[in-house]
């Protein structure tokens, strides 16, 4: 096993799909010459040229209208949006079309389309550019939404999803590409919507994702100072959504804590609350708490804008909450 | 959202209780834990706990008031949040109906129902998780014997497990029933600051009695180690052989050995009549157990012991205690009593002295089984042993007559096959 970061696990993903299949090429703002907003694709124009590493002019709409008509076509392109945000300039192709063409045409078309791009905030990027807009597009049938917490999961789930007939919104945190975890050296695949016991225990249920596994998995490790022992879940993929590990999981220690970066309301965790509450109603101890983002834009000062995201001692409130 | 607090249900048998002082005065900042107020059973005085954060935004009871079990006595809630103005005569007139003028009452009807009383509809209504339902449902129990430890006294797993193992050690073969009580959560240790506990009437007749019996009757204390090995083998054997909630204590064995005992002691099954200046030696043996209750204790009286077998024996003080602890004892459960038994053997206690329950002329104290390295035939062997401490008034025996009792005392429980027959 190698420690690498995050941005490596998904650079080598790339790169190790792309030498394995012609069909995969990159487009997107700056991901050529450049390499990459978050350097992601820093040597791939050299390595692959241009004609496999396209930069694109600065329109989302463009960026992935385009992948779709690759996609179409039989390629395997890998779009990039600098940040989630700019998706929303692209909401009709990714929305109206990448998720519903297949169903549209009776299943004539496949759609193996990747879009990456990176959400969440954390870098005083201001209130426009440091969304966390996940269930948004989660809420879409026919997309499907990855959301990696780990090096290791970032480079497997990319893997598979480049290898996917089906059209995904990949998303990864801007402040994750740094933080670095044990990767296999094999060739290896995570599959799509299988959520994942990053840590084992038994007193309360944590549901989390992407940036928010590592604050819970930090709360754990605090936690269990004091003799809690919080079993934590990340879920991985919003859509399909895979419930059976939390649901296991919470008939084990009958109270959840979700954990997201993004707003409460209409969120994840209303999500997953919800389907704890259909599915395992009678192991109910305590009503479930959400840890999610102070419902306001997010600040570009640095003190307000950590008031507003959940921090350690939020997960850490939220769990002897339910005890 | 506002929080109603009510009035907890401390024990199974609490009704009411009388809320003596507000610590938490209205307006003031509460944190969740804080001590609300200050609440007397016939058992205890005890706080209450604010089960939310906020502000108390009202009282609804009086300081003295005596206040139904799941009434709501305060609201805390967030500043500033309004509740009507009228909510703390309202409830308070329900929660005390003699104290609530007519006036009050009758003024009643004619408002709107107010949210208040609404409010205090739901609070009364029993709070349970769901998990806690389902595990009530599949064991068979009514949740409203349980008493709830989460949020604003919800049910939660930990109180029905907690209820059920209660239940199940009241039925179950590995302790003796006779003193284990359910559990009592102490007093809060605050330090610096002395808690004035007045005693209650149990406690009060507990105190009389005991200084009576050391004051007037002179003790003496023998103590004899018993060999329990076989003893606790045949209970083992016998034990298999019963259905759960059937089986058989040490304590059963042992009051069945003390009535046979008994038997060939009079002098120890007597009382002393100082002015008539007689001793009487009672023509039937009544075998007390003394059981331990969340604020004191009582001797529950096995009748004519001697005459019963051990199952006998077990199924009577099981459902002695059981009625015991439920505060639903009976005056014939605790009254006649010859010779009482005070066991601690759970407690693991090497040997301790019990008080004489006057009139009788002796207390028999029993501590723990222990396995013990004892020479046995020129070997050391690794035994189950127990002591038990007889005490004596000295007024009618002395200390050869009770030695020579544990002698006989000791034989029963060494050879338990002649307790079965």
């Amino acid at each position: 096993m190698a420690r690498i970061t995050v941005r490596e696990a998904i650079s080598q993903a790339l790169w190790e799909e792309m030498e394995r299949d012609e069909s995969v090429f990159i487009l997107g703002e700056e991901v050529g010459v450049w390499g990459g907003t978050y350097a992601v694709t820093k040597g791939f124009y050299d390595h692959f040229g241009a004609k496999r590493v396209k930069d694109t002019p600065i329109s989302e709409a463009a960026i992935v209208g385009a992948a779709i008509g690759a996609a179409l076509t039989g390629l395997r392109p890998v779009a990039e949006l600098m940040t989630i945000n700019f998706a929303f300039s692209a909401m009709d192709h990714i929305v109206n079309e990448a998720a519903k063409l297949h169903y549209m045409f009776g299943g004539q078309f496949i759609l193996p389309l990747v879009i990456r791009t990176v959400g969440g905030g954390g870098r005083q990027l201001g209130a426009t550019h440091s969304q966390t807009p996940d269930a948004i597009f989660a809420h879409f049938p026919g997309l499907k939404v990855v959301a990696p917490g780990t090096a290791a999961d970032a480079k497997g789930l990319l893997k598979s999803a480049i290898r996917s007939n089906d059209p995904i919104l990949f998303i990864e945190h801007a402040t994750l590409y740094q933080s670095r975890g044990e990767v296999p050296e094999e060739d290896y695949l995570t599959p799509i919507g299988k959520s994942k016991i990053q840590r084992p225990g038994k007193d309360v249920t944590i549901v989390t994702y992407s940036k928010m596994l590592e604050i819970s998995m930090k709360a754990a490790d605090q936690l269990s100072q004091e003799g809690i022992e919080a079993e934590i879940v990340d879920l991985r993929t919003l859509r399909p959504l895979d419930m059976q590990p939390v649901i296991e999981s919470f008939k084990k220690t009958n109270r959840a804590v979700i954990v997201e970066e993004g707003w409460r309301s209409y969120g994840v965790g209303a999500e997953v609350a919800a389907r704890i509450y259909e599915e395992a109603f009678d192991y109910v101890d305590a009503p479930i708490q959400r840890v999610a983002q102070k419902e306001v834009p997010l600040p570009y000062n640095r003190t307000l804008e950590q008031m507003a995201l959940p921090q350690v001692e939020d997960v850490i409130r939220a769990v002897k909450e339910v005890l | 959202m506002a929080e109603i607090i009510t009035m907890p249900k401390l024990g199974f048998d609490m009704a009411e209780g009388t809320l003596v002082r507000w610590v938490i005065a209205e307006g003031e900042d509460v944190t969740k834990g804080a001590v609300l107020a200050e609440i007397e059973t016939d058992k205890a005085t005890v706080e209450v706990e604010s089960t939310a954060s906020g502000v108390l935004l009202r009282q609804l009871v009086e300081q003295g008031s005596v206040v139904p079990v799941n009434t709501p006595i305060a609201i805390i809630g967030q500043p500033g949040e309004s509740i009507q103005s009228d909510t703390k005569k309202e409830i308070s007139a329900e929660a005390v109906p003699a104290a609530g003028s007519e006036k009050e009452q009758e003024a009643q009807p004619s408002q709107k129902p107010s949210p208040a009383i609404e409010m205090q509809t739901t609070a009364q209504e029993l709070r349970a998780s769901p998990l806690a339902r389902r595990l009530a449902r599949e064991a068979g129990i009514d949740l409203g014997q349980i008493k709830g430890s989460g949020p604003q006294g919800r049910i939660t797993k930990v109180d029905v497990e907690s209820y059920l193992a209660f239940k199940g050690r009241m039925a179950s073969e590995t302790v003796a029933p006779a003193l284990v009580s359910e559990p009592v959560s102490p007093a809060a240790f605050t330090p610096g600051l002395d808690q004035h506990i007045p005693l209650t009437k149990l406690r009060s007749i507990i105190g009389k009695r005991m200084v009576q019996s050391v004051q007037n009757v002179p003790h003496f204390f023998v103590t004899h180690e018993v060999d329990v090995e076989n003893l606790i083998a045949l209970r083992k054997d016998i034990n298999n052989l019963l259905p759960e909630g059937e089986k058989i204590s040490v304590n059963d064995f042992i009051v069945r050995a003390v009535a046979l005992s008994l038997k060939e002691f009079p002098n120890l099954n007597a009382s002393i009549d100082e002015e008539k200046g007689e001793i009487i030696q009672h023509g039937s043996i009544h075998v007390g157990v003394a059981v331990a209750l969340e604020n004191g204790l009582i001797t529950v009286v096995c009748k004519y012991t001697d005459q019963k077998s051990i199952r006998q024996i077990s199924s009577e003080i099981r459902a002695l205690v059981d009625r015991a602890r439920q505060g639903k004892v009976r005056s014939e459960d605790i009254e006649g009593s010859t010779f009482s038994i005070s066991n601690l053997g759970m407690f693991d206690v090497t040997h301790f002295t019990a008080i004489i329950n006057p009139p009788e002329a002796a207390i028999l104290a029993v501590g723990s089984v222990t396995p013990k390295a004892v020479v046995v035939d020129g070997e050391i062997q690794i035994r189950q042993r127990m002591n038990v401490t007889i005490s004596v008034d000295h007024r009618i025996s002395d200390g050869a007559e009770a030695a020579r009792f544990l002698q006989v005392l000791a034989k029963y429980l060494e050879e338990p096959l002649r307790l079965m027959v």
